[in-house]
């Protein structure tokens, strides 16, 4: 919401306050000030200059050279190129060393060998357009006349001269203010932070120019979406340009002057924030105003001229055959006013701001109208804008406006009464201010009192509560003023054990070279292809977001491995030869329509470059698995994740369940993401690793007696994992063993094709006595004995 | 003989003086005092001397011995000494070569930054809980004072579900699902993801995370409000910070406020990094509204509370002059790797 400080100033005395200390009180008010811009200061040296004689450029057939009369004791010459001056005509005249808006500015020099002491103004050149001078042309020199209401005192400042000295402030006005939204009621505001008079005004209306009675037959059939509906009628209409000063408010709250009816209803909306309407009467059917719900399938061409299908739970404004406006929101296309209307009606209407707010967005146009009318207005205001809109019609002689008002109430004019608890309200804001302390504050926001009640305004709808009243004490007590304490009562802030777990997960990460990555939650479809889940996966049932910004962003991702590929393709394709990324992501797993889905907690990593290799990151996984206490897991090889090399993957398995897995990605899902290395990721349920964490240590005595080494070098089918040899000689080993150290692999010379060489060193050990050699021996035995079940033979 | 002696003396303390190595050290004492040695080959000689010389040369011969031994352990650590720095000397190494690295990962920004607000909430006494994403209309809105049509709705593009499931739109849902659970006292923050329909840009992102705060207790005042962010502020952005508060609206706290920080670079002058203002707003906060606390199933008469929620992107990108929020979610490791250590 913009705001002329001069129309400001019509209702609350401010002196010569320093703009600095209004925007700064208004803001700490609550009534935010986002910026303000004083019209005309970028021109200077500008001034009011008469035409004395004009000769044309000797050299050109297009330039003028002009005598100007500046009220100097001197005509200056300035050429100009313009073709619409005649002698006598009074312009705007930059001087040597003027400047003009866009950061122009003007020197004296030579045209084409004339001297030019600065230049003849256009009105777009001071930032004008014909909407703020009627009578002025766009494509030549602005001609100020007394008719636009112009000073045309030679050599004063142009500003001045034509108005273009107010200040236009710009306010945030947050949703639960609609009153607002107009100059009273920032003015409201700004009395009530300066400590000053409201001066409202009550419009008058003069009439006498016949009785309305019986032109129009106003019907209200919802009132409960329409409280308030009035009328107000003139004849005689007079379509002219408004005088300056209502082109110049318009101009400063950024609406463009039209006409002076049009104007007329703007002038009124951003006065009193009502949203008002004028429309020619011969339009309306048998003169009867019925505001209704209008009937499924009906239409209307609105001013924009689009055709527009109604629904059943849309409101209009009908005549007694068919829509003339959608409530609130536009008029229909003969709602406006044409060159021969001669007869109009002004309508004030209240109309149920979440009806209208429906409405509007259904029908995709949010307009000045019911941008207001969403939050919320006033019935109380529509009759003092109706009249408000007649009396200026009378001011300014825009035509007769008959007496008496039409219309249909139903609306509630009784304010909310809200108890003053004081005690309450000094308990909840630490203050020590009396009742009549706080009545002093609430008062000039027109609060009245009944007793210890607040009896609150009907243009405070939002004023519902004690806690509401609090407010209002606050902010004109000021939030600053107000102590402030320590939250008595101890606690205790700590991590939960989960956090507490999740964040042993990034330190592991970040010691083992992994850097964090924060990815998207939401993916395309498409990139479980681009990971080669096959078409029945239950993987890709995923929740979908209905109005999602593009496809790239419309799933709720069920795995993080898409999100990990793409961060590694981008790192790729920037030329970065190696990375190394983790994040603890969620996936988005659903359960019924109806409910929320499971939201799990994943780790992901991923890398490529810098020596990666499937060992590399395995180390990494059994690093991380040691540190966050995981043990006793196996780790089985998976030939049938479609996203993984079929030979280079791995399930990670406790108790029977798979809770992660790792392994070189497919070349085919590589090369789907345009990366044309080896890359390798892993993924790891972060839920199910706390819940297999074991944290819990007990200490145990360290050995007091010596250890036996036994290197052990075994032949089996190449095909035996090292894994099935290694639970072979735990199960031989027994209570004994103490540590399998696998120091060789090996095939070619000297081992039969299809086997291979395997090598360990094992090392027993007993708690309680130097392990003898028939004990070693025998040991050594049993786990010969269970390696031969697997196929392997001692190497000879 | 004690001519002999004297020469032998003579010549060990000489040859001793020249020997360089441990090795040669030890070939001077056999040679000297070894059972074969010069000084053994002349005591040898002892039974050839009369009653009178023998104490004598006896005497000379021990002074001897000892004389060379004590040369011996003297000279044994000076070489041992001139061997070591010989030895140090040759393995002087180029220190500025670059050193061996395991190199360490680097922590998200956002990570970092939202570490330190969690260390400064913690200290204070709260506790730090989760909530949904995928979160139900009724929490994100309908419990939070905003019922369907609210003009509110209007600020927070909502990326919707189904008619009744969105991505919620703020960390304000957790409030309420707290309150639902847990009894007052309330000492909590709730950081997360939070989800609007912004097209992404370097200021937008449809994607961006919160942290939620909510303190309900007995007796929670507006001061207790204002000393509890303050206490945050200065410690976020140093003791010196100059903090205000000013009236603003959400429709779930009431009064409301938002929170400004004195622009660190102008000092409340105005310039181009607080677009003119000498504020740059960091928070929003207010006391829980009534209403909220009665959808909760907690009496509005008996406990009192407030809320904060905070963005955590721009409190990240003021922080390291990050000027473009795009580069979170693009993880360039250049990018990342800038924020290790």
């Amino acid at each position: 919401m913009n705001l002329s400080m001069k129309w400001l100033k019509e209702f609350v005395t401010l002196d010569d306050m320093p703009m600095r200390s209004f925007t700064e009180a208004m803001t700490m008010s609550g009534s935010k000030v986002e910026g303000y811009e004083v019209e005309g200061s970028e021109i200077s040296n500008v001034v009011v200059a008469r035409v004395e004689s004009m000769e044309r450029h000797p050299d050109s057939d297009h330039l003028w050279i002009c005598q100007v009369n500046t009220g100097a004791d001197e005509n200056i010459q300035i050429v100009t190129g313009a073709q619409n001056l005649k002698p006598g005509d009074v312009v705007p005249a930059a001087l040597h060393n003027s400047t003009l808006p866009g950061g122009v500015k003007i020197k004296k020099g030579k045209l084409r060998g004339a001297e030019s002491n600065g230049m003849l103004c256009s009105l777009s050149e001071l930032g004008l357009t014909a909407h703020d001078f009627p009578s002025a042309i766009e494509d030549g020199i602005f001609v100020l006349t007394e008719e636009d209401g112009c000073d045309l005192t030679l050599g004063k400042p142009i500003c001045e001269a034509i108005g273009l000295d107010d200040t236009s402030v710009e306010f945030e006005i947050t949703s639960n203010r609609p009153d607002c939204f107009s100059v009273i009621g920032l003015a409201r505001e700004a009395a009530a932070t300066f400590k000053k008079p409201l001066n409202l005004h009550i419009p008058e209306v003069k009439g006498g120019h016949g009785s309305c009675e019986g032109m129009l037959d106003v019907k209200i059939e919802a009132p409960e979406l329409c409280p308030i509906y009035s009328a107000r009628i003139v004849k005689n209409v007079r379509v002219k340009p408004s005088p300056r000063w209502m082109r110049e408010r318009l101009r400063a709250l950024g609406v463009r002057p039209i006409n002076n009816i049009v104007d007329i209803t703007n002038y009124v909306m951003l006065e009193y924030g009502q949203p008002m309407h004028a429309f020619d009467l011969r339009f309306i059917e048998e003169g009867k105003i019925r505001v209704r719900l209008a009937k499924d399938g009906e239409t209307i061409t609105t001013l924009d001229g689009v055709e527009r299908k109604l629904t059943n739970k849309q409101m209009v404004i009908a005549d007694s055959k068919k829509p003339v406006a959608i409530a609130g929101v536009m008029g229909g296309e003969y709602s406006g006013i044409m060159d021969d209307t001669t007869t109009i009606v002004f309508e004030s209407a209240c109309f149920d701001g979440a009806s209208v707010r429906v409405t509007a967005r259904d029908q995709g146009m949010r307009t000045d109208a019911s941008s207001r009318y969403e939050k919320g207005l006033d019935p109380n205001n529509c009759l003092p804008a109706l009249d408000r809109a007649c009396e200026l019609v009378e001011l300014l002689d825009a035509g007769d406006v008959l007496d008496g008002t039409l219309k249909d109430d139903h609306s509630n004019r009784e304010r909310r009464r809200i108890p003053l608890e004081h005690d309450w309200i000094n308990r909840f804001l630490d203050l020590d201010l009396s009742a009549g302390e706080m009545k002093a504050i609430l008062a000039p926001l027109d609060c009245q009192f009944d007793g210890d009640d607040v009896l609150v305004p009907t243009f405070r709808p939002d004023l519902e509560h004690k806690a509401d009243i609090a407010e209002e004490i606050a902010r004109f007590y000021g939030y600053n003023n107000i102590p402030s304490t320590a939250i008595s009562g101890g606690a205790q802030g700590k991590y939960s054990p989960v956090q507490k777990f999740m964040s042993k997960i990034d330190s592991t990460m970040l010691a083992q070279g992994l850097s964090e990555i924060m990815t998207y939650s939401f993916i395309s479809p498409r990139y479980y292809d681009k990971i080669n889940l096959p078409a029945g996966s239950e993987l890709r049932n995923s929740i979908v977001i209905s109005n999602p910004l593009g496809e790239d962003t419309s799933i709720m991702r069920t795995i993080a491995l898409p999100s990990m590929m793409e961060i590694l393709a981008k790192n790729y394709n920037n030329r970065n030869d190696s990375a190394a990324l983790y994040e603890l992501a969620k996936e988005y797993i659903p359960t019924t329509p109806d409910e929320l889905p499971v939201e799990k907690n994943t780790l992901i990593g991923g890398m490529y470059g810098d020596g990666a290799d499937f060992f590399q990151m395995k180390g990494i996984v059994e690093e991380l698995l040691n540190a966050i206490s995981v043990y006793g897991y196996d780790v089985e090889a998976c030939c049938d994740n479609p996203s993984y090399h079929p030979g280079r993957c791995a399930n990670l398995v406790k108790d029977g369940q798979v809770f992660g897995v790792m392994g070189e990605i497919h070349p085919t899902v590589a090369e789907n993401y345009g990366m044309s290395c080896r890359v390798y990721c892993f993924s790891l349920d972060a839920d199910a690793l706390f819940e297999l964490s074991q944290p819990e240590k007990t200490y145990k005595p360290l050995p007091k007696f010596p250890a036996v080494t036994r290197d052990l070098a075994l032949v089996c089918d190449e095909a035996i994992p090292v894994g099935t040899l290694e639970k072979a000689i735990v199960r031989g080993g027994g209570a004994l063993l103490e540590k399998i150290q696998l120091f060789d692999v090996y095939q070619g010379a000297q081992i039969e094709a299809g086997k291979k060489s395997v090598a360990f060193s094992i090392t027993l050990r007993s708690a309680d006595s130097t392990l003898k050699d028939e004990q070693t021996l025998a040991v050594m035995k049993k786990i010969m004995k269970e390696l031969e079940k697997e196929g392997a033979v001692l190497r000879s | 003989m004690k001519e002999q002696l004297e020469a032998i003396r003579i010549q060990a303390d000489a040859e001793l003086k020249k020997a360089e190595s441990q090795q040669a050290l030890e070939e001077l004492r056999i040679k000297y005092l070894g059972k074969k040695g010069a000084l053994t080959a002349i005591l040898k000689q002892m039974g050839k001397l009369s009653a009178e010389e023998r104490p004598v040369i006896g005497q000379l011969a021990n002074q001897v011995r000892a004389s060379i031994e004590n040369e011996l352990t003297q000279r044994a650590a000076e070489v041992k000494a001139a061997e070591q720095q010989r030895r140090l000397e040759a393995e002087k190494l180029d220190v500025t070569l670059p050193g061996k690295h395991r190199e360490m990962g680097a922590k998200h920004p956002l990570s970092i930054g939202l570490d330190e607000i969690k260390e400064i909430f913690i200290g204070m006494g709260f506790e730090i809980v989760d909530g949904p994403e995928v979160e139900t209309d009724y929490y994100n809105f309908e419990a939070l004072n905003i019922p369907k049509n609210h003009p509110a709705r209007d600020t927070q593009d909502t990326f919707y579900i189904n008619d009744n499931i969105l991505l919620r739109t703020q960390t304000s849902p957790v409030q309420v699902r707290v309150m639902e659970k847990q009894k007052p006292p309330i000492r909590i923050i709730s950081p997360g993801r939070v989800y609007r329909s912004d097209a992404v840009d370097a200021t937008h992102s449809p994607l961006f995370h919160q942290i939620e705060g909510l303190v309900v207790d007995k007796g929670i005042t507006f001061a207790d409000l204002k000393g509890t962010l303050e206490t945050f502020v200065k410690r976020l952005y140093g003791e010196d910070s100059v903090v205000r508060f000013r009236p603003h609206h959400f429709p779930f706290t009431e009064p409301s406020a938002e929170v400004d920080v004195q622009c660190f670079n102008c000092h409340g002058e105005g310039c181009r990094l607080c677009k003119g203002e000498g504020w740059i707003e960091i928070l929003g906060c207010g006391m829980v509204h009534p209403k909220v606390l009665s959808n909760c199933g907690i009496d509005p008469e008996v406990y009192s509370g407030f809320a904060l929620g905070m963005g955590l992107e721009r409190v990240v990108m003021r922080r390291y002059n990050i000027d473009d929020l795009r580069l979170f979610y693009e993880n360039d490791v250049r990018f990342l790797k800038q924020f290790q250590g």
